[in-house]
């Protein structure tokens, strides 16, 4: 949770209350003859990129015959960058494996955004494959619903995102 | 008959004796020393890299002559020596791998000093090349009117298994080095990087520093720019592209050995990547 913890921290001037995000993400079905699972990071951004809250990341947590997944991590650039290379992944609870192609939902709890301009980022890295990041725009004002919503090109479908509180 | 040769022929003269030889110096040959890892950036526990030195006109391509292999130095992120494996000298580059056991940045250099002696006898030019021991004993110091020079060279790269940190970084405070502002392994296309150029561990202006992007022999121009150290040693710049670099600057001046003065020609490269942000 330390990601999520220091989040809290930075935000609690303008946190009254908590945050549901929703998001779904699809990962492409790929027609090629050598497919790994995505690597995927998921964090919330300011329009700087400076982070404001980690959210997951997907990796292949158990050692294979090619080695150890963490050597992978930096294939997720931008996240590996901003996040990854100083987080303690065994004890964070925020990651988790690799999943296979198709629609995925997850649902986290954070602290109360501050009214701004966000981004949601989704990153994924894929083993003889591409690399793709897309920042899904997004503004908190008030008390409102947000919701968002990105398309990928290669490596991501459709990305959508909502707030609630 | 030729009684005094000029410096600039003297630099001329150890150009040529070095790119005939395995000791190019950097810009005054247009051979380029380099060093350069299979990654720069890692993640996991452990990892292992392998890594290339050579002294080559097309960065990074190993095809002219190996860098020497007796003074590679390992910097662990703790500061302490790191250890060599696997070290092997072939025609064109001197390859070995690296393990990294500790999670931090790693500085990867090669080091070293060429002593080169010139003066004449009978009328002819005569030049020796060795340690300055070397040149002591075979009783070179003692020739009328010798001239020496002192080439002293520092190769180097760097790189991070996880985060970054600084200790690998400090200056050596010998010769000429480059002291990050911008980490090593924290530059990225279209941010400025900041270093700091030194010279026996005081900021050096004015000096002339190159940086070529690798992957030159595709380029119709090679894409490089000559900088100027500023008045605090400072230089700045912001790579527009992606890819691996070699950055480049050499000092020219005096010095005195064992009370031996000399001509002296500092050589500093660093090999590093640019990172989409």
């Amino acid at each position: 949770m330390r990601a999520l913890v220091i989040a809290a921290g930075v935000l609690a001037a303008g946190a009254a209350s908590a945050d549901e995000l929703r998001v779904e993400i699809e990962l492409p079905r790929m027609s090629v003859a050598e497919y790994h699972r995505p690597y995927v990071a998921l964090w919330i951004a300011r329009p700087d990129q400076s982070v404001v809250s980690h959210l997951d990341v997907w990796y292949q947590q158990e050692d294979g015959p090619e080695g150890a997944g963490e050597t992978w991590l930096v294939d997720i650039r931008q996240w590996w960058r901003r996040i990854g290379r100083t987080l303690e992944l065994d004890t964070d609870g925020v990651s988790r494996p690799t999943r296979p192609p198709g629609q995925h939902t997850m649902s986290y709890q954070l602290p109360a955004l501050p009214p701004g301009d966000y981004l949601l980022n989704v990153e994924a890295a894929r083993e003889v494959g591409g690399r793709e990041l897309i920042g899904v725009p997004f503004r908190v004002s008030s008390n409102r619903v947000v919701e968002a919503s990105a398309q990928g090109e290669n490596e991501l479908g459709a990305i959508n995102m909502r707030i609630s509180r | 008959m030729k009684k005094q040769t000029s410096f600039s022929s003297l630099l001329r003269v150890l150009a040529l004796a070095a790119s005939a030889s395995i000791c190019a110096i950097g810009a005054a040959s247009a051979h380029r020393m380099w060093i350069t890892p299979s990654a720069f950036t890692l993640s996991g526990e452990e990892q292992w890299i392998t890594v290339d030195g050579a002294i080559s006109n097309d960065l990074f391509f190993a095809n002219h002559v190996p860098l020497t292999s007796d003074a590679l130095i390992v910097t662990r992120p703790d500061g302490q020596s790191g250890e060599i494996e696997n070290a092997a000298t072939g025609r064109f580059r001197t390859v070995f791998d690296v393990q990294l056991n500790q999670q931090g940045t790693y500085r990867i250099a090669e080091t070293g000093a060429l002593f080169f002696a010139e003066w004449q006898e009978n009328g002819e030019t005569q030049r020796r090349r060795g340690s300055l021991e070397q040149l002591r004993s075979g009783g070179v110091l003692a020739h009328d009117g010798v001239r020496l020079m002192r080439s002293a060279r520092r190769v180097e790269t760097y790189v991070t298994l996880g985060a970054p940190n600084e200790t690998a970084l400090r200056p050596t405070g010998q010769g000429l080095e480059l002291r990050p502002l911008t980490h090593p392994n924290d530059i990225f296309a279209g941010e400025p990087a900041r270093f700091v150029l030194l010279q026996n561990g005081e900021p050096a202006a004015g000096l002339q520093v190159e940086i070529v992007k690798g992957d030159d022999r595709y380029a119709e121009a090679v894409q490089s720019q000559t900088l100027t150290s500023a008045a605090d040693g400072s230089i700045s710049f912001t790579p527009q592209q992606v890819g691996r670099y070699w950055l480049a600057s050499q000092a020219e001046g005096v010095a005195e050995m064992d009370g031996v003065p000399m001509r002296q020609l500092l050589t500093y490269t660093l090999t590093f990547e640019v990172v989409q942000p």
